[in-house]
């Protein structure tokens, strides 16, 4: 089995209003150099196979058709083999 | 008044499925049924209306794991094959995530979830959706939207303008299209756009919100009527 850690990026040229909106509150807290805040998102599951290959295209499948939106996101990803 | 069936899909979490309902039958008096997300039937509809709401909670994204509901791949075939579906607010967002429409929707900029009327400027006259609505400087429809945000790169956006994809777009009520008007960042004020073929709209205001002559605005009934009225003739 392995354990798949996926990170998912908006793209850069896609404005991110969460990510700009806690800006403010950093801006709040005094912290004047926190510049480009940017809010991604980080997906962990188990993938229950013991072919590397084959979990690897599982995963691909995954973030291409569901977990990413590939019009405005990249996603990179890990694969742990785990017992 | 003669009318095709119009098919209401019912997603988990969908919230204006009933309103869209009550419109078309009790008010216009056309035939329209709930279609459940898990069957794979579209009952012989010649319309379907994606509603909108908050489907399996605006989990990852909005729209996003409804585009896998079991009905879809139904309506994916319908509408290539020409079928007419309307995704309103949630249900735009659906036809994004499924392709049946380019671009995405983001959150609105303010962050804010922004309910209130809009003016809507008709920018394609010749969609089935909106010929024979009379020539009115803009129609008065609600937004409840947090993610309205339109957004495309500039291909996609000028294909859109060069097929003349857009059909709505947030104006002021005299019909002019400023970025005042725009309650939530949309490129170019978008608020409604069609597919190449003219049959797949999608709109983040809510037509079925304003039907009903009871709620003093009825501006969205014409945008049934004229579907209703283009489909006939």
């Amino acid at each position: 089995m392995f354990k798949a850690k996926v990170l998912i990026k908006r793209r850069k040229t896609i404005l991110d209003p969460q990510g700009k909106a806690v800006e403010i509150g950093a801006k709040h807290l005094g912290l004047s150099n926190i510049k480009n805040t940017r809010i991604d998102k980080y997906i962990e599951f188990n993938v229950d196979t013991t072919e590397r290959k084959k979990a690897e295209d599982e995963v691909n499948d995954y973030c291409k058709k569901l977990l990413a939106n590939p019009i405005m996101e990249d996603y990179e990803f890990s694969l742990e083999e785990v017992k | 008044m003669k009318s095709p069936k119009f098919g209401i899909v019912v997603f988990p979490g969908s919230n204006c499925d009933h309103d869209t309902y009550y419109v078309l039958r009790k008010v216009l008096n056309l035939n329209a049924v709930f279609l459940w997300h898990k069957q794979t039937s579209l009952e012989n509809c010649d319309v379907i209306i994606l509603p909108g709401g908050f489907s399996y909670g605006d989990y990852l994204r909005t729209g996003s794991i409804a585009r896998f509901s079991p009905i879809m791949n139904e309506v994916i075939n319908f509408a290539n094959k020409g079928g007419y579906v309307l995704g309103i607010c949630n249900g735009f967002q659906i036809l994004l995530e499924a392709g049946l429409l380019p671009g995405v929707m983001i959150r609105n900029e303010s962050l804010n979830f922004v309910c209130k009327d809009v003016h809507l400027k008709i920018e394609n006259k010749e969609s089935v959706f909106t010929k024979e609505i009379n020539d009115k400087k803009s129609l008065k429809i609600p937004i409840a939207h947090g993610e309205g945000n339109y957004f495309a790169d500039e291909n996609t956006l000028n294909e859109l303008e060069d097929n003349n994809q857009i059909v709505f777009k947030y104006c002021a009520k005299n019909g002019s299209i400023i970025k005042e008007t725009n309650p939530n960042g949309s490129v170019m004020n978008i608020a409604g756009i069609v597919n190449k073929r003219g049959n797949v709209l999608g709109m983040m205001p809510h037509p079925e919100r304003s039907s009903d002559p009871v709620l003093g605005k009825t501006d969205g009934s014409l945008i049934f009527k004229a579907l209703v009225n283009n489909i006939l003739n």
